[in-house]
């Protein structure tokens, strides 16, 4: 047996060959550069790699391969939006990372020992949160312009193992962030377990690793259905942890509690974005004709997902919890994109995770500026008066808030008005009804945290908004912006999708 | 841009103005507000002079493409109905600005926001009124509610904050029945020709829907409609909005947000789904009656002045409702002529109203009597207002009441006549407080109150003019709205059943 070397479009691999590079690059600094001149050498270097990245992808957008590695990548229209979308949402939220303020001084030493005092004494930062970044930003690049299992599942890991790691990162409340890192590295290499055995069926079924050999047997229908729908379940299952869909949602509001605010932020966009592109694109290329099969069990797991989510944040007393909720509600709203299986259904999709990426990384960024003398306040009851002392701060956050609510003037209303059509016009009217009374439901939470800032007088407990350092009203700026160009005018945005987003068999 | 758009831009002027004018001078701002709601009422009494009578389709339209992927165009055109309600909008801002000049006083937040969002409110109001996409009714009528309800909830008095939610859950949860509607209809469209959001295309569809469908989609729209206007039984949101917000809010929201429901029902519900609204006439008939005596009933209990305003308003909107619905010429036109008539009666009850309550500092009726020694122009107006509020003939209220119920008995003798019980109900909940608070000994308390200053005059005098002037001689408006009104109750398929001339021909 000859062994053939494999050929590499370089020009199409380069966004995530860069990032990848910036990561090493990150790493070498680590070892060799002096402590004091780390941290601005390392935001420089991966703003640098984001940003070649996204200005290589810019220039690959018109360009579409099958074969970019192999039969292992496919660079398509939806794959390129797909990985823009990251990329800009890791360029706003790497700001955030740059406010060192929110991570511990040494991540080795035990929370209460010496060797904390003494990190903390000497001022130590953890600038290895960078390179880990772009790490997971390069595995999540991959993860939706996979075309075969293993490498699907390579992305999968390679994404997922830097975020394990950085949700354990906090500076204050340490032991309960660590906590959060262990059950999301647990859960995650329970899902990931499921997933591979999800791959192991598939393989047993269509004999093939490929998504166009999936595609094949599926269509062809001389496989064992039995192996495929194993197959299809198991591999739901570890996407649908990804994106925290219910009944696998139960790492979400630990990990977006307990991870530093900055990490919540870039995991919570970054990797809908990643999980539901990759989502997307094995449903929609592999598994479109098996559609009687899976549908019923997906919709029923959209629907489950969008009330329980939206009931759940009602009753929740903390901001990073609340949030949480609120995103595995938006991920019931986004499974109807994926239910939908048309090219509406494709296009609502990448707008709507755009728009809430773009929208919950400038929510997090509110929540990193909200603190007393311990740290960050997550706690609603005292974000009360919020309006009084701060209004931009609150106005911004208010704007998010609304924007996740669905408010027209906003992305979100765009993006709910294109998803749920694109739901209905296939037929699925659940989706559109439970879907709109979920969004009434949330709404309701959305709009008490806005009573709560605006109209409750604030409470005298040392509560305040510091002053955003010039990163984060950066992040905040930009994000805020997006949110309402979007909600008002979004025509360029779309006609862009609806012209570029496809994806190649 | 054409007429309305410049009408709708110059408040958004105004709100830059005092966006960008020094905070301290709050005189300034108020001289903005009121200058900037000047020139809009003249910009309104301009194009109603410019406005063909004779020509029962829509005028002064412009359209542009919005959002092209989904057929969404930015499109404006009034036919009469739509005219008058926008007459009646940019007639009561500047009246709200003067009499309640000092309403801001008492906020959460100073003069500043009260009239930028007043402001952004009119522009809203224009909006709504004068869309004629169905997509950009949908986001002037839930962008609307924002303003309102920081308007209640940071000007208020009372339980503002608890008021301002009510108002705003209700509203939305009816927005998101009425967002599902709109996908749907937005999804059959696009079945059976390209989407578009037209309402004249839209209203093609009535022929290819299947009862079900028609029926469902007429209520998605409907219940919105009815939680807006509010007909019994979903009208409990309202009394608590109106006892807490400031009076010229009160005025808005009563006189003219409200009628965003009834003009709802006119375009939305009559104009796209016929059959359904046909199928469900008799029901909205009775709930229309139910509103006129329940409203009225409660209105003669009502111990809180703005509470009473509130029901009588109720027991009103239950007569347009009707005369909607009864399908004729005359009650369609009285309809329309009520919502106009009902605004300037409303808006002189509530700001004499808010006055009282300023200068005796309780809004409880029982706290009053004898006012009418100590303050007589004040208790003149109060009473004026209250005889039109109770359609006394020769005021402007009777023309209206009297042509819906003559228009409704052609059709629905029973449910007229036991509307016009709701008369003599009227006249028992006006004129008990009439002699409570204006006749009768002086209370204890009341000695020193002050009458009615110059500005407040001027402010109220428009007001009276109106519904004197247009209780003797209405044919200018019904002029107006007559050919719309026809055009209306043709295109449902009916004729009136023993045409009476309504107009001094």
């Amino acid at each position: 047996m000859g062994f053939t070397s494999p050929t590499l479009d370089y020009a199409l691999l380069a966004p995530i060959l860069v990032v990848l590079a910036g990561a090493i690059i990150g790493v070498l600094i680590e070892a060799f550069a002096p402590r004091a001149s780390r941290a601005s050498s390392q935001l420089f270097i991966t703003l640098a790699s984001l940003v070649t990245a996204l200005t290589f992808l810019i220039r690959n957008h018109s360009k579409s391969s099958v074969s970019a590695a192999m039969s292992s990548v496919t660079i398509d229209g939806a794959g390129v939006l797909l990985q823009g979308s990251i990329l800009i949402i890791a360029i706003i939220s790497i700001f955030l990372l740059a406010d060192q303020e929110n991570f511990t001084a040494l991540a080795a030493a035990l929370p209460g020992s010496d060797e904390e005092r003494v990190s903390l004494a000497q001022d130590l930062k953890v600038t290895e949160v960078y390179p880990l970044t772009l790490f997971a930003v390069a595995g999540m690049l991959l993860f939706p312009v996979s075309t075969d299992l293993i490498t699907l599942f390579v992305a999968l890991e390679m994404l997922s193992l830097p975020l394990y790691l950085l949700a354990g990162l906090s500076r204050r409340r340490r032991l309960m962030s660590q906590e959060s890192a262990l059950k999301y590295f647990l859960l995650g290499a329970f899902s990931s377990a499921f997933f591979l055995f999800g791959i192991a069926y598939l393989y047993g079924y269509s004999a093939s690793v490929t998504f166009v050999g999936l595609h094949d047997a599926v269509v062809g229908g001389s496989g064992n259905d039995i192996f495929l729908l194993l197959g299809i379940a198991f591999l739901s299952i570890g996407l649908l942890f990804k994106v925290g869909a219910v009944p696998f949602h139960a790492w979400a509001p630990d990990v977006y509690q307990g991870a530093p605010t900055a990490v919540t932020a870039f995991m919570a966009a970054a990797t809908k974005v990643a999980a539901f592109g990759a989502m997307l694109r094995i449903f929609y290329v592999s598994f479109a004709e098996d559609f009687l099969h899976w549908r019923p069990a997906l919709t029923l797991v959209a629907l489950i997902t969008m009330v329980f989510g939206s009931l759940v944040a009602i009753a929740q007393r903390d901001v990073k919890r609340m949030l949480a909720y609120s995103s595995i509600a938006h991920a019931g709203f986004l499974l109807s994109g994926v239910i939908a299986l048309s090219k509406s259904g494709l296009d609502a999709s990448i707008f709507y995770l755009f728009a809430y990426g773009v929208a919950t990384v400038g929510a997090f960024a509110v929540v990193t500026l909200v603190r007393d003398s311990a740290g960050e306040v997550t706690d609603l009851n005292r974000w009360s008066g919020l309006g009084k002392r701060s209004p931009l701060v609150a106005t911004a956050f208010a704007g998010f808030l609304l924007a996740f609510a669905g408010i027209p003037l906003t992305s979100g209303f765009i993006g709910k008005f294109s998803i749920f059509s694109a739901a209905y016009e296939s037929g699925s009217v659940s989706l559109l009804i439970v879907g709109v009374l979920s969004s009434a439901i949330a709404a309701f939470f959305y709009i008490r945290v806005i009573v709560l800032m605006f109209f409750k007088d604030a409470a005298d407990d040392g509560t305040s908004v510091v002053i955003p350092s010039i990163y984060t009203q950066i992040t905040i700026v930009t994000s805020f912006a997006i949110t309402f160009v979007l909600g008002i005018y979004p025509t360029p945005l779309i006609n862009f999708i609806a012209n570029t987003a496809t994806f190649l068999r | 841009m054409t007429t309305l758009t410049i009408m709708g831009l110059l408040p958004l002027m105004g709100a830059l103005a005092i966006a960008v004018a020094p905070k301290s001078n709050e005189l300034l701002t108020k001289q903005i507000a009121l200058a900037t709601t000047i020139i809009v009422a003249v910009a309104g009494i301009l194009t109603t002079i410019k406005f063909d009578f004779a020509d029962t389709s829509l005028q002064f339209v412009e359209s542009h493409e919005w959002i092209p992927a989904f057929g969404i165009k930015y499109a404006l055109g009034v036919d009469g109905i739509a005219l008058v309600l926008i007459l009646l909008s940019v007639l009561l801002a500047p009246v709200v600005v003067l009499a309640g000049w000092n309403e801001s006083e008492g906020g959460r937040w100073g003069a500043k926001t009260f009239y930028i969002l007043l402001l952004i409110l009119e522009t809203m109001m224009i909006g709504v009124f004068a869309s004629t996409d169905v997509f950009l009714f949908y986001v002037f009528f839930e962008a609307m509610l924002i303003p309102v309800y920081f308007l209640i909830g940071g000007y208020g008095t009372g339980e503002r904050a608890a008021a301002a939610v009510k108002f705003l859950l209700y509203s939305l949860f009816g927005g998101l029945l009425m967002l599902a509607s709109i996908i749907g209809l937005y999804v059959i469209q696009g079945q059976n020709g390209s989407p578009t959001f037209d309402i004249n295309e839209l209203s093609k569809l009535s022929q290819v829907m299947s009862p079900t469908t028609q029926n469902l989609l007429f209520l998605g729209f409907f219940i919105a409609f009815a939680i807006k206007a509010p007909v019994w039984p979903l009208h409990t949101w309202l009394p608590d909005a109106a006892q807490s917000a400031t009076p010229g809010t009160s005025v808005l929201l009563l006189g003219v947000l409200d009628k965003v429901g009834t003009f709802g029902m006119i375009r939305y519900c009559l104009t796209l789904f016929p059959d359904a609204s046909k199928t469900f006439t008799p029901m909205i008939i009775v709930f229309a009656v139910i509103s006129i005596l329940y409203g009225a009933f409660l209105a003669i209990g009502a111990r809180d002045i703005k509470r009473l305003i509130a029901y009588t308003s109720i027991s009103h909107f239950g007569f347009i409702t009707m005369g909607i619905f009864a399908m004729t010429t005359q009650a369609q036109s009285g309809a329309t002529l009520y919502m106009f008539n009902h605004g300037f009666s409303t808006a002189a009850l509530f700001l004499v109203a808010g006055w009282m309550i300023a200068r005796r500092k309780s809004s409880t009726i029982a706290d009053f009597g004898g006012l009418q020694r100590v303050t007589p122009f004040m208790a003149w107006t109060f009473f004026i207002a209250g005889m039109s509020s109770l359609a006394l003939p020769g005021l402007s209220s009777f023309v209206s009441e009297f042509l819906v119920l003559v228009g409704t008995f052609t059709r629905y003798p029973v449910a007229a006549v036991i509307a016009t019980f709701g008369i003599v109900l009227a006249a028992l909940y006006i004129l008990i407080p009439v002699q409570r608070a204006l006749h009768g000994p002086t209370t204890p308390g009341n000695e020193n109150l002050s009458d009615l200053n110059l500005r407040e005059k001027i402010a109220i005098a428009p007001v009276i003019a109106v519904i004197v002037v247009l209780g003797f001689y209405p044919s200018p408006l019904l002029k107006i709205i007559n050919p719309a009104a026809a055009n209306v109750v043709t295109q449902q398929g009916f004729n009136d059943p023993a045409p009476t001339s309504i107009e001094d021909k």
